[in-house]
């Protein structure tokens, strides 16, 4: 990855910024210039509270390039408490306790880091919220 | 619009294809589809191809396959739609035709997957996800229909059989194909048990890495007649939908929307329901897509592909067969030629041409190509006139 592509994107991946439609409220994230349910193209900057449930999951065994090292390792898909979907690794846990339903928690770790560039890349990931 | 018949078809036999080259490829296949129509010339091309780019480092693929094909200063264009690119690019072909810009036009579907390694290859891939919120944090494409795999198994209660014997079915299928890559018969115990990729998902479950490519050549109705090509197989309905990239964006990411509507876009044109249809060319990339797809175009209620599956519905023998061919899992799938290549089959079913698994009077065809884990779809309806 592009020094520029992954620098555009820190306000997403290191502080869950979202989007609210100041029409509907309807949350995207990323945030979008036209609101996907009623087509309003005002909208305001929100932070996600990085809390939500697991909705399904997956033990990558063969990665793509640049994840060698890390496999296997769990990734999911959480809807968080604002309503929306976010996918991202699940870290920090015993991969084969995980079920749907699961509550989940964002933590700041690190993604990769990226050979030829030599940028390291962090951005959220989940950990299974154990009530400590 | 002009009504379009599939005047000519082009195969070969796909794998892991080392001597020949992606002009090789397109090259084989047009030439065996112009032979076959039987044409002395064409006045258009589509190349669909998924990423020539990352896996050979060629683009402008419509400069250079025109060229090789002796057809120098034709019009072509390529059209990318991730695995979908073959579909349509079938579909721009037939626009052409359609509209009366070109009176024969062919469709050529490309991929040369096996110049580059297999983490290469899986990133290549994963190009057709959402790049800065989906594959950035690893995901691959056995993992995105794992994912959609684990939570049809919560939801419906999709066992770990149902799925396996979409693999079964599509390699029993494959044995009776001779242009396939793969074609072996496998159990649901070998299946189970070969090595993860993605759990749930084994190897087995995964459609193949393949070289291949595949063209059809079309024509407007009065055409095909003058050519007396017999029997006529005519497109009857064009279906064409997309949906979000990723898959967090899909209300219910369980129904695949881009396939729904283009199912019944392609039916309502063909003035036609699912239940006439006599089979299905669907898109296996994984054995969980082709339940999905088969209940997203109302084969089957949603959370019963399963069942249907493993009671023979959809066998060679049963009563609605899907991928007679051996599907993406048997044949192989070089993902931009695997849209045209349904059409082949079909073409040749519809012919009567289909040897060792010819489907007993098959007269209304349909053939679903799929880009990336649904985020777009072309369904095509074909008959026999």
């Amino acid at each position: 990855m592009q020094v520029p592509k992954f620098w555009r994107e820190i306000p997403r991946y290191y502080r869950l910024e979202a989007g609210k439609c100041d029409q509907c409220g309807k949350i995207t994230f990323p945030s979008r210039l036209v609101c996907p349910e009623c087509g309003s193209r005002e909208h305001s900057k929100v932070h996600l509270s990085g809390r939500g449930t697991l909705k399904t999951f997956t033990i990558i065994r063969i990665p793509p390039d640049g994840f060698g090292d890390q496999a296997p390792y769990a990734i999911g898909i959480v809807q968080m408490d604002e309503g929306v979907g976010v996918m991202a690794q699940i870290t920090d846990c015993d991969v084969d306790a995980l079920s749907i339903g699961d509550t989940m928690i964002t933590k700041f770790r690190r993604v990769r880091e990226e050979g030829k560039t030599g940028i390291i890349m962090y951005a959220y990931k989940f950990v299974p919220d154990v009530g400590v | 619009m002009k009504d379009v018949a599939i005047i000519g078809i082009g195969m070969l036999k796909w794998g892991e294809l080392w001597e020949k080259s992606i002009r090789d490829l397109c090259v084989e296949a047009a030439l065996n589809c112009i032979e076959d129509a039987g044409v002395d010339h064409i006045d258009s091309m589509a190349i669909g191809s998924m990423s020539s780019g990352l896996f050979t480092g060629q683009e402008h693929l419509a400069s250079m396959i025109p060229d090789y094909l002796g057809q120098r200063y034709l019009p072509a264009v390529r059209v990318e739609s991730a695995c979908a690119s073959g579909g349509l690019a079938v579909r721009n072909a037939f626009l052409e035709v359609a509209s009366g810009m070109s009176e024969i036009a062919l469709a050529v579907g490309v991929e040369k997957m096996t110049d580059v390694n297999g983490g290469m290859a899986t990133y290549a891939l994963a190009t057709a996800a959402d790049q800065d919120f989906e594959a950035f944090h690893g995901v691959t494409f056995p993992g995105l229909y794992a994912m959609l795999a684990r939570a049809h198994m919560q939801h419906y209660g999709t066992t770990r059989e149902q799925l396996a014997q979409v693999a079964v079915k599509n390699h029993a299928n494959g044995t009776r194909n001779p242009n396939a890559q793969f074609p072996f018969a496998v159990t649901r115990e070998q299946v189970i048990n070969s090595v993860l990729v993605a759990d749930p998902l084994t190897l087995l479950d995964c459609s193949p890495i393949t070289d291949g490519a595949a063209a059809v050549l079309l024509a407007p109705v009065e055409v095909a007649h003058r050519l007396g090509r017999h029997p006529l197989t005519v497109i009857t309905g064009i279906g064409h939908a997309t949906d979000s990239i990723a898959l967090v964006d899909r209300p219910d990411m369980l129904h695949l929307g881009a396939v729904a509507h283009a199912a019944q876009r392609a039916l309502a044109m063909a003035g036609k329901t699912i239940q006439d249809v006599d089979f299905a060319e669907v898109h296996d990339c994984f054995t969980i897509a082709e339940i999905m797809v088969m209940e997203a175009m109302g084969v089957v209620p949603p959370g019963q592909g399963g069942p249907a599956t493993l009671d023979g519905m959809t066998a060679l023998d049963g009563s609605f067969p899907i991928n007679p061919s051996g599907g993406l899992k048997s044949k192989g799938h070089p993902v931009g030629a695997t849209g045209v290549a349904q059409l082949c089959e079909a073409v040749m079913q519809l012919r009567g041409t289909a040897g060792e698994r010819q489907i007993n009077n098959a007269r209304t065809a349909l053939t679903q190509n799929m880009g990336g884990s649904g985020g777009s779809s072309v369904v095509h309806i074909v008959e026999v006139q």
